[in-house]
């Protein structure tokens, strides 16, 4: 219950930032966020011009598309009060490589620095800056929460969610001996050095079961896809899910698996 | 050394398929990074003192013209002599044309990369000189003929079967009926064997982790105590360093030390840390009569003020390496010279050529782990990235990613068009996909499916049911 | 064009490409000597130093025991040479002269202050410093202090004053500047040597073996010459 005070105050408007992974891939994601975001209070706005953040360019050297990327992506997300992505890779591309990326050109990088406090990852943005943590859900099982390196490292996002977790009746969180751990997904690098990955998604994988725990989550689609499509292809029938799927309590197929079944 | 960076994705390959090779790296998984934390955790100023480091190196890398110069007079005040070189052939004959002139026959060596820069024991055997690295991870791959695989543990990828069969087969007297199946048995074989070549060493060739610009010392650090058998028993101690190596005070120095081997192995600091000065003086008990430091720049000049710039602060620790996994899935070796792990993908490109080293900058997930342990807080994966922008610019990367890289990020601007052409794309797939939930081979996904299954989309893209679920709204 | 002038003007051409990140001059950052960041735990008074001293050595695999005066040392050696089965001849530092140990008094000892030769098995050697926060023993080379003998023997005896043990790194190098002051030349003598605990190598199957090149046993000998501080005793693990 929010007290006076708060409710004195008018609600954030917040613009999702969908990310392009999830756009196309698991849209249930974007709407799971959309509905925690609500829940705590927020205005979400989804702005219908957005694409992707550009990291893809920008890890590949491609700086001057990334730049253009970026140019785009502050225009259509200016005029909100937070910009919140379910991923803690294209959180960081928005909050620390935007500003770096334009190091060099004086008033994009100041633009990029005045638009990267306002970009949050969701689990961050609903504990840290938010304070929520009315989950209110259950989810019956054990699960284990793989985190990603954008989110661990460049965000800080560690606690965030193992918080909200917590909150989520019935749910047995276990933690693994390498959760920091690289999943070898790396954008490109995955295609690129397919067996290297493999090796590391491996160890991930081994990592994660040897929890016992029914179900991985993480923060960001790609580590998702990455270790669902290897527990898969070998055979497990561990799930997969978006920490946010289980947050709100929207929960369909795990991904990877049959979606007829629901 | 010969590089075969350019073959890294068959070196990887080959290392993969190496089982005894993967049990080794999992051992180091499990042991140095959990020594780092604890250390680190021993000791509240840590990171301050990471800090700290960063900031000495910096300002020495800010006046290192000002601090070499200073650092070889002082070097000459205590009777030394420096030289310096451009480049590994001039490093290679000033160390020569010191050895003939003592009439050297053996030279000992404690660990020194440079030296493994320079290639420095081929060089001396090619002039009748014999080099024994007394290091003995060093030792064994000497046998072996092999580079080190790891900056600090460089024989980490061999196993003791492995130890054994190297000092079988160069020790030729050894008892065929000793057993060589402990370690401690395998250490005392070494350990006698060398202990006759430190004794008839001529010349003894050491690295130095730091000089020291206020009095001219070089600071050497091991666990074993080889490099001061190493610097106190022959009649000339050379010292080969690298010119980004300069600190300028004992206490910056020791500012360092204290975050050296707590990324290193985990010990609060080596067991000795040597502070050389000069040759023994007149009055000295023992000592060596001479003195060189060897000064080698080989392109650090050129990195001096470039995007590498700050890759320069670098102590050789390893610890990007004990925490990157890519490290830890192909070990040291597959990397191809004398550099691994981020250090060396960021290092070599700008020592041997960005087109030799052409993958190396490109075989990172960019995951961030080594900068978050680095004591000199070095960017890793920024300056990876400063790579791959060289290599899009200089269109060194392949034309197809590069053209597929256009079309992307014409469509990624270019929401409508993006929309119908993603839109679409994900609609068939998620249609085909829905009976599974996922592929397991897609045409022109061969990287991913070559390993691993492709979840199916779910369904439309996001974007398209927003839109469906909230007609007329637009923002 | 000398290799020297050549990479010395490449630095300068390479560094004029960046602007400065630092704002010192070399000059005073020289004449400052300023310490870096000492850790808490070496910053302690004398009794307490000497304790901590103890324990990192001992961390570091080296064995300690603080004994009243000089004059106990020749027992407490003989005892450490019966236990562990070593013999009776030792190869002492002549530096140790000064501090008039008595050695007759064990008239099985046989020790010889000459320069070590590599059969010695024992070498007993002065220390300069000991350094609180990490155990770490300081030993200057020197006319009366051979190298050698930090490495060559594979048992290590280290005589130590308790009153020459020090907080922190930049203690030591304060101690040192203040003593060779006086003295003409450099301010460092051949080697300054760092010891913390005995030799060691992990390089076969990252097996922890003491014992690599230089000795595997570091026993040290603190003699406490503070005033009513640390009782006399042994110093045991953990
Ligand atoms: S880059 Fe950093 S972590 Fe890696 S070896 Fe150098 S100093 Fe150590």
């Amino acid at each position: 219950m929010a007290s006076p005070s708060e409710t004195a105050k008018p609600s954030p408007h917040v613009a999702l930032f969908v990310t392009c992974l999830v756009d196309l891939m698991r849209p249930s994601v974007g709407f799971a966020a959309i509905k925690l975001l609500e829940q705590a209070g927020c205005r979400v706005s989804v702005p219908e011009a957005q694409t992707c953040c550009g990291q893809p360019a920008y890890n590949s050297g491609a700086k001057a598309d990334a730049q253009a990327i970026a140019k785009a992506v502050m225009k259509t997300f200016a005029g909100f009060d937070y910009i919140v992505a379910p991923s803690g890779s294209c959180a960081g591309m928005l909050r620390l490589h935007y500003p770096e990326m334009f190091a060099g050109d004086a008033a994009m990088e100041a633009e990029a620095r005045a638009f990267a406090p306002r970009v949050y990852e969701l689990t961050s943005f609903l504990v840290d800056v938010l304070g929520w943590k009315d989950v209110g859900t259950t989810h019956a099982g054990s699960a284990t929460y793989h985190d990603s390196c954008s989110s661990l490292r460049e965000l800080g996002v560690k606690a965030q969610p193992r918080r909200l977790l917590a909150e989520v009746a019935g749910l047995d969180l276990r933690e693994s001996k390498e959760a920091e751990t690289c999943c070898g997904f790396g954008g490109l690098f995955c295609v690129k050095y397919p067996e290297i990955s493999e090796r590391i998604v491996d160890k991930k994988v081994d990592d994660a079961l040897a929890t016992g725990a029914g179900t991985l989550l993480a923060g960001d689609l790609g580590c998702l896809l990455n270790i669902a499509g290897r527990l898969k292809r070998r055979g497990s029938p561990m799930k997969v899910r978006h920490v946010a799927e289980v947050l709100a309590g929207s929960e369909g197929a795990p991904i990877g698996e049959d979606s007829s079944v629901r | 050394m010969e590089s075969t960076a350019r073959s890294f994705k068959e070196n990887a390959h080959h290392a993969l398929g190496d089982a005894r090779l993967t049990e080794a790296l999992a051992r180091l998984a499990h042991g140095f990074p959990a020594r780092r934390r604890d250390a680190a955790a021993r000791l509240p100023e840590f990171d301050q003192l990471r800090d700290a480091a960063r900031d000495i190196k910096d300002h020495v890398l800010d006046n290192l013209d000002v601090y070499l110069d200073r650092f070889e007079k002082q070097v000459i005040a205590s009777g030394g002599r420096v030289h310096w070189c451009r480049d590994a052939v001039e490093a290679r004959d000033a160390i020569l044309k010191i050895c003939q002139a003592a009439d050297a026959r053996t030279v000992t060596k404690s660990k020194s990369m440079i030296g493994e820069e320079i290639a420095i024991n081929d060089h001396l055997e090619a002039h009748a000189i014999v080099p024994v690295e007394t290091d003995l991870g060093e030792y064994i791959i000497q046998l072996r003929h092999e580079p080190p695989s790891h900056l600090i543990a460089p024989a980490i990828h061999l196993s003791m079967d492995q130890v054994a069969d190297a000092f079988r087969a160069h020790h030729t007297d050894l008892d065929p009926a000793r057993p060589l199946v402990e370690p401690r048995a395998l250490l005392d074989e070494a350990r006698t064997r060398l202990r006759e070549r430190f004794l008839k060493a001529d010349v003894g060739l050491t690295g130095a982790n730091m000089l020291i610009a206020e009095t001219g010392s070089i600071v050497i650090v091991t666990n074993e105590g080889n490099a001061d058998l190493t610097c106190s028993l022959p009649r000339v101690h050379i010292a080969l360093a690298s010119i980004e190596k300069i600190v300028p005070t004992l206490e910056d120095a020791a500012t360092i030390l204290r975050v050296l081997a707590r990324s290193a192995t985990g010990q609060e600091i080596s067991v000795y840390t040597t502070f050389v000065t000069g040759p023994r003086r007149a009055d000295d008990a023992d000592g060596p009569e001479e003195f060189h430091v060897v000064l080698l720049d080989n392109g650090r000049s050129a990195l001096l003020g470039s995007e590498f710039h700050e890759m320069l602060r670098c102590i050789r620790c390893g610890a990007c390496l004990n925490h990157c996994p890519v490290y830890g899935a192909v070990g040291g070796h597959a990397y191809g010279w004398v550099y691994s792990g981020p250090m060396g993908a960021v290092l070599v490109p700008g020592l041997i050529g960005l087109p030799e080293a052409q993958h190396l900058p490109n075989a990172s997930t960019l995951c961030g782990r080594c900068e978050s342990v680095c004591p000199m807080r070095i960017p890793l994966p920024k300056m990876l990235r400063h790579w791959r922008e060289r290599q899009h610019a200089t269109h060194e990367s392949p034309a197809i990613a590069r053209a597929a890289l256009k079309v992307w990020s014409f469509l990624a601007r270019h929401p409508a068009l993006y929309r119908a052409v993603f839109g679409l794309g994900v609609s068939f797939l998620a249609s085909l996909g829905r009976r599974k939930g996922r592929f397991r081979w897609l045409p022109f996904a061969g990287g991913w499916t070559s390993v691993r299954d492709l979840p199916a989309p779910e369904a439309r893209s996001f974007l398209l049911q927003w839109r469906q679920r909230n007609p007329g709204t637009r923002t | 064009m000398s290799s020297r002038t050549d990479i010395l003007a490449n630095i300068r051409r390479s560094l004029a490409r960046k602007p400065r990140v630092t704002s010192q001059s070399p000059a005073d950052r020289l004449a400052a000597l300023r310490p870096g960041v000492q850790p808490s735990r070496g910053r302690l008074p004398a009794d307490r130093r000497l304790a901590l001293f103890m324990a990192e050595a001992v961390r570091a695999d080296a064995t300690a025991e603080a004994v009243a005066s000089f004059a106990d040392v020749p027992g407490r050696v003989a005892a450490y040479l019966a236990r562990h089965n070593l013999g009776a001849a030792l190869r002492v530092a002549p530096l140790t002269r000064r501090d008039n140990i008595p050695w007759s008094k064990q008239p099985l000892l046989t020790p010889d202050f000459g320069p070590p030769r590599p059969e010695d098995s024992v070498g007993v050697g002065a220390a300069f410093a000991g350094v609180a926060e990490t155990g770490t023993l300081v030993i200057q080379s020197g006319p009366e202090s051979p190298t050698r003998l930090n490495v060559l023997p594979p048992t290590h005896i280290v005589v130590l004053r308790a009153s020459a043990i020090v907080g922190t790194y930049e203690d030591v190098w304060a101690r040192l500047r203040t003593e060779r002051a006086s003295k003409d030349g450099p301010t460092m003598p051949r080697t300054v040597n760092w010891i913390t605990g005995p030799s060691r190598t992990a390089d076969i199957e990252q097996t922890l073996l003491l014992g690599a090149h230089g000795p595997q046993r570091l026993h040290i000998l603190i003699v406490n010459d503070l005033k009513d501080t640390v009782a006399d005793g042994g110093f045991e693990r953990g």
